[in-house]
């Protein structure tokens, strides 16, 4: 395709599109489809074509629309009135979803929310949970149809690459660096510099590499924009792969989202097709291509150096870094990796500026988050917040408090890395800085929130079980010290612990920190070590009585 | 309407079948993943989406035709917990561990179903009907506690509710068949 062929392409869809009266999104992402949610786009379809509406009426998948617990969600956008959000829509709701929404509509009649049974279904858009939210990264969900390309050009799509190709490799750098855009895999490492130093190793060969591994269990921020705006990815991809002159593509995805692969996959066959991928990139003589690898359930896959190995089809174990992937990593190539919704930014950065993206945020973290809000939360789902939003204003007025209707304790962010946030630190700012400061870390954004009824001794226990578990064994540190700490641990859950084993605790924890070869070792120790440090008191409640330790 | 390939995967899987994979099957993927570097994970991936497991005949036939000793092919397959090395039941039951399902209470989900399938997590029934195991996080955490049967997601369970479980699945077990069915080219 050439480049002006993009904008051509974008006005014939949107022209399309206005000739719909009413376009229907239903959220066609994983968690919606486990309820049955293509069965709805199927009894959607039916009845607007029993009806012969299929000319005013148009029937679309889309991706998540955040409020996962309460899917399938299905929007309804008309030229003539506000949108409406339906939820809990099962295939047998479709027909009334027509008749008495659609249908009365067409004919002119402004609805805000229907009566009847499809009342109790409709959402209030006036929530706190839309309307605290910033949508930049997922501001096509909900919008658009994932399986499209049309629908992706039509918003812009592929136009960030085609401004991309007319910049040098050093000019791309340098908006990324500007924009202040950091790692959201959860080092929050600098992507322009990141980009910049693969940029100056001279090689013939270069990898770009999407970490999809989402290993964080609980978290799946990856895995909605993945299927929700695949072409964002890929598009993200692209313009990196030009800021540093790589050759090659590859997704690593865990081979746990099979819908993620799948429409990455077609998405990809769609973007060759359209000469946006491949041979000629937009008539540019530039070639670039991708690869697909699944994981294979190994969490450590995550950590890049792993991640390498497992693409090369090995044990997906760790090694020393330096050398760092920038200078040898894929087959020994440079090799630059980033996260999913790291990449996700990059067009828009690309297209709207770095001024732009800078403007939201903190000093030192930039732009807007995605959090997978879950536990006790009374929202469930997906969400994006501005950087600088405090924990407080995600937790209640977003999340809405608990479902359980009890006080939140304590949040967990960051996953198996992270550690516990109490309550009383809610008014803390969201950014990489201040969450580290309180004894956790950003993550990549899993956000789990526990009542007063919950544990955080096992919790913990949880957390150090499973990376115990996902250790690689490789070295002693994280092999035999995680070993030894959750067996400290399992003694203080059982009540046969001590003071003494919460000091050893804090020993082993720190030869841990210093001494494992890579971050799951360093970082295990951190949920406990968060939960001691702001909840010391569940875990010494929980003791030998002082006189029995003595006898 | 389409089926999601997960699900496709998944109760081909499930479906009743012969020990080994069909070796000129093996051929085809060896043939697909051969010339392309480090590609044994995705080639392994074929063959248990297509026989549910992995075999060791097939395993010895794919690391001959794809110039791989097989000591590689085990060092890789024991390493990564996706791979099975031995035929599950007919019926997959993955019960999330992860910690969004955790909090809500799957250890207890898990230990109902060890107790009415009189197994234990990572076994099979002796007449191979079901085969239960835990695993993390299947991405769709808003709607903890759930368990996937053969890829269907059955969510926002109670955690006192696996012998309701177990009962839809019987239930829904004549469906699961039938796709298997279609879906066996
Ligand atoms: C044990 C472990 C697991 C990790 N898992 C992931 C993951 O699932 N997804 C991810 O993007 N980064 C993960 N990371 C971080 C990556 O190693 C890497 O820093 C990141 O993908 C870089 O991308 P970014 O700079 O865009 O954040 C993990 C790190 C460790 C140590
Ligand atoms: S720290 Fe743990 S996971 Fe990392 S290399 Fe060492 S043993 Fe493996
Ligand atoms: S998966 Fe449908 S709303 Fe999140
Ligand atoms: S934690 Fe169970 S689906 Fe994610």
């Amino acid at each position: 395709m050439k480049p002006e062929e993009l904008e051509v392409r974008a006005a014939a869809e949107l022209a399309k599109q206005q000739a719909f009266d009413v376009r229907l999104f239903t959220c066609s992402s994983r968690g919606c489809q486990s309820s049955d949610a293509l069965g709805v786009i199927a009894g959607l379809k039916a009845e607007v074509k029993a009806r012969q509406l299929e000319g005013k009426v148009q029937v679309n998948g889309s991706g998540c629309m955040g409020l996962c617990s309460k899917g399938p969600l299905v929007r309804m956008c008309s030229k003539t009135q506000k949108d409406i959000l339906f939820s809990e829509i099962k295939p047998e709701m479709a027909a009334a979803v027509v008749e008495q929404v659609v249908v009365p509509v067409l004919a002119g009649s402004k609805i805000e929310k229907p009566g009847g049974d499809l009342g109790q279904h409709t959402l209030d858009l006036n929530d706190p949970f839309f309307t605290m939210q910033v949508f930049s990264v997922l501001e096509n969900n909900g919008k658009m149809d994932p399986e499209k390309l049309d629908d992706y050009i039509a918003r812009d799509g592929y136009k960030a690459l085609r401004k991309a190709l007319g910049m040098s490799a050093e000019e791309i750098c340098k908006e990324m660096l500007a924009s202040g855009l950091r790692g959201r895999g959860g080092a929050g490492f600098p992507t322009g510099l990141k980009w910049d130093l693969t940029r100056k190793v001279p090689s013939e060969v270069k990898y770009i590499i999407c970490n999809g591994d989402e290993g964080d269990p609980g978290a799946f921020m990856d895995g909605s924009v993945l299927e929700g705006d695949p072409h964002a990815v890929i598009e993200g991809m692209l313009i990196a792969a030009r800021a540093m002159h790589a050759t090659h593509g590859v997704f690593y995805i865990r081979a746990e989202y099979p819908l993620a692969v799948e429409r990455v996959e077609k998405a990809l066959r769609q973007a060759r097709a359209a000469g946006l991928v491949g041979k000629n990139v937009l008539d540019s003589g530039w070639a670039f291509d991708f690869e697909m690898r699944l994981g294979a359930g190994a969490f450590v896959c995550g950590e890049e150096t792993a991640l390498i190995a497992s693409i090369e089809g090995k044990r997906g174990t760790p090694r020393p870094r330096p050398p760092f992937p920038a200078v040898r990593g894929l087959w020994d190539q440079p090799s630059c990796i980033n996260n999913v919704e790291t990449l996700a930014n990059v067009p828009l950065i690309l297209l709207r500026g770095a001024k732009w993206f800078a403007s939201r945020g903190t000093e030192e973290s930039k732009g807007t988050k995605l959090f997978a809000l879950t536990g006790k939360s009374k929202n469930n789902g997906l969400v994006e917040v501005p950087m600088g939003m405090t924990l407080r204003d995600v937790v209640e007025k977003i999340g809405g408090g608990t479902d359980s209707g009890l006080k939140i304790k304590a949040i967990q962010t960051g996953g198996p890395s992270g550690g516990m946030i109490p309550e009383h630190e809610f008014d803390t700012p969201v950014s990489y800085e201040n969450l580290q400061q309180l004894g956790s870390m950003m993550g990549s954004g899993g956000m789990i929130v526990i009542d007063e009824n919950d544990s955080v001794v096992e919790l913990a226990q949880f957390y150090l079980d499973f990376c115990v578990d996902e250790s690689c064994g490789k070295c002693a540190p994280c092999r035999i010290g995680g070993t030894q700490m959750l067996h400290l641990l399992n003694k203080i859950v059982a009540g046969k612990g001590t003071l003494e084993d919460i000091k050893t605790i804090r020993k082993v924890a720190k030869a841990m920190q210093k001494a494992s070869l890579c971050a799951l070792g360093q970082t295990a120790p951190n949920p406990t070590l968060s939960a001691i440090r702001h909840f010391e008191h569940e875990f010494t409640e929980r003791l030998l009585p002082v006189a029995t330790t003595k006898a | 309407m389409s089926i999601p390939a997960e699900v496709a995967t998944a109760v081909k899987a499930a479906a009743p079948k012969a020990p080994a994979a069909p070796v000129d099957e093996i051929t085809l993927i060896a043939n697909k993943w051969k010339n392309k570097r480090g590609s044994l994970i995705m080639a392994l991936h074929d063959l248990q989406s297509r026989v549910g497991y992995v075999p060791r005949e097939s395993a010895m036939k794919l690391g001959h035709l794809m110039d791989v000793p097989l000591a590689r092919i085990y060092e890789v397959v024991t390493f990564y917990n996706y791979f099975k090395l031995e035929a599950p039941g007919k019926y997959v039951i993955s019960v999330c561990l992860g910690t969004a399902c955790h909090i809500k209470g799957s250890a207890e989900l898990l230990s109902g179903m060890e107790k009415e399938l009189n197994i234990k997590e990572g076994q099979s029934t002796p007449d191979k009907e079901y085969h239960l195991q835990a695993v993390r996080c299947l991405g769709c955490c808003g709607l903890a506690p759930l368990v996937s049967v053969n890829g269907k997601v059955y969510a926002k369970l109670k955690t006192n509710e696996s012998h309701h479980v177990i009962e839809r699945i019987q239930i829904d077990k004549p469906m699961a068949v039938a796709d298997a069915e279609d879906l066996a080219d």
